[in-house]
């Protein structure tokens, strides 16, 4: 599965107006994560993770700029995330269901903060882009 | 299966009275097809799914989502006794049907996108 150019032609786009609010999408995203799906939170007992904390403000901007980096190459994703993909593969150790649960809350966060931006088409682009950078972190896995 | 909390029925069902059927079902079932196309296995009959214009504005489409989501929110209206409002659909999308399971949450995926989309901020992490 890759991206055609009209979806990253999508992306780029967006992510213009994404990355003026990087931080709140990144917070909203994680907050939408833990109170959806709370089994996620194990992987955060060194964390506040109440809303509006300031962990996760700091994390959920990282998570975002992280996505910024894949964005910028996104031609390359699999350089671009290649320190990522370690870390969640030897360090993190995330299970690999957890990363479709955070491509959701992210793509739900984007649809409410950018109504009219994200149509059908922008859905399916960042649905892809997403699935894609979750199977980058993971390909180490194994 | 899930249970609901007292909040999380009232949030469901505050949110239900606000929502515009006629278009959230559409437009959830349209993208469901969009988004993940393996899905229109089960839409042969709908006509031309050819393109996502064409899709979104299919009129068989949007008819059907909106039975879709008059059947949910009339699960809404049986909070206590999910598994007896759904019993004869449950029969019908196994048995005659075939769909696989799998295909629900990303329907039920969908339509919280949609849903986010149409409330923006009033769409709480709780909701």
């Amino acid at each position: 599965m890759s991206l055609t150019k009209a979806e990253r032609t999508v992306i780029l786009s967006m992510w213009d107006k994404i990355s003026t609010q990087a931080d709140a999408i990144g917070t909203q995203a994680l907050e939408r994560l833990f109170a959806s799906y709370p089994q996620t939170k194990t992987y955060f007992p060194h964390f506040d993770l109440h809303p509006g904390s300031a962990h996760l403000r700091m994390h959920g901007a990282k998570v975002v700029a992280a996505l910024g980096e894949a964005v910028k190459s996104i031609d390359n994703i699999g350089g671009a995330l290649a320190k990522l993909s370690e870390l969640h593969a030897y360090i993190l150790r995330v299970d690999p269901v957890n990363f479709k649960l955070l491509s959701h809350c992210l793509l739900v966060t984007v649809a409410s903060h950018f109504p009219a931006d994200f149509t059908a088409d922008a859905h399916t682009a960042w649905d892809k882009f997403l699935s894609i950078v979750s199977a980058v972190l993971t390909e180490k896995y194994r | 299966m899930v249970h609901l909390t007292a909040e999380e029925k009232a949030a469901v069902s505050s949110l239900q009275g606000k929502v515009k059927v006629d278009v959230v079902g559409g437009e959830a079932l349209g993208r469901l097809l969009v988004v993940y196309p393996w899905t229109q296995r089960f839409f042969d009959s709908f006509g031309d799914l050819s393109s996502p214009d064409a899709i979104m504005s299919n009129r068989k489409v949007k008819a059907h989502g909106k039975k879709v989501v008059n059947s949910l929110i009339n699960g809404l209206k049986n909070l206590d006794n999910l598994k007896g409002a759904f019993a004869k659909l449950s029969e019908l999308h196994c048995d005659k049907l075939h769909v696989d399971p799998e295909n629900f949450k990303l329907l039920g995926n969908v339509l919280v996108c949609v849903l986010a989309r149409h409330f923006g901020k009033e769409f709480t992490p709780q909701e």
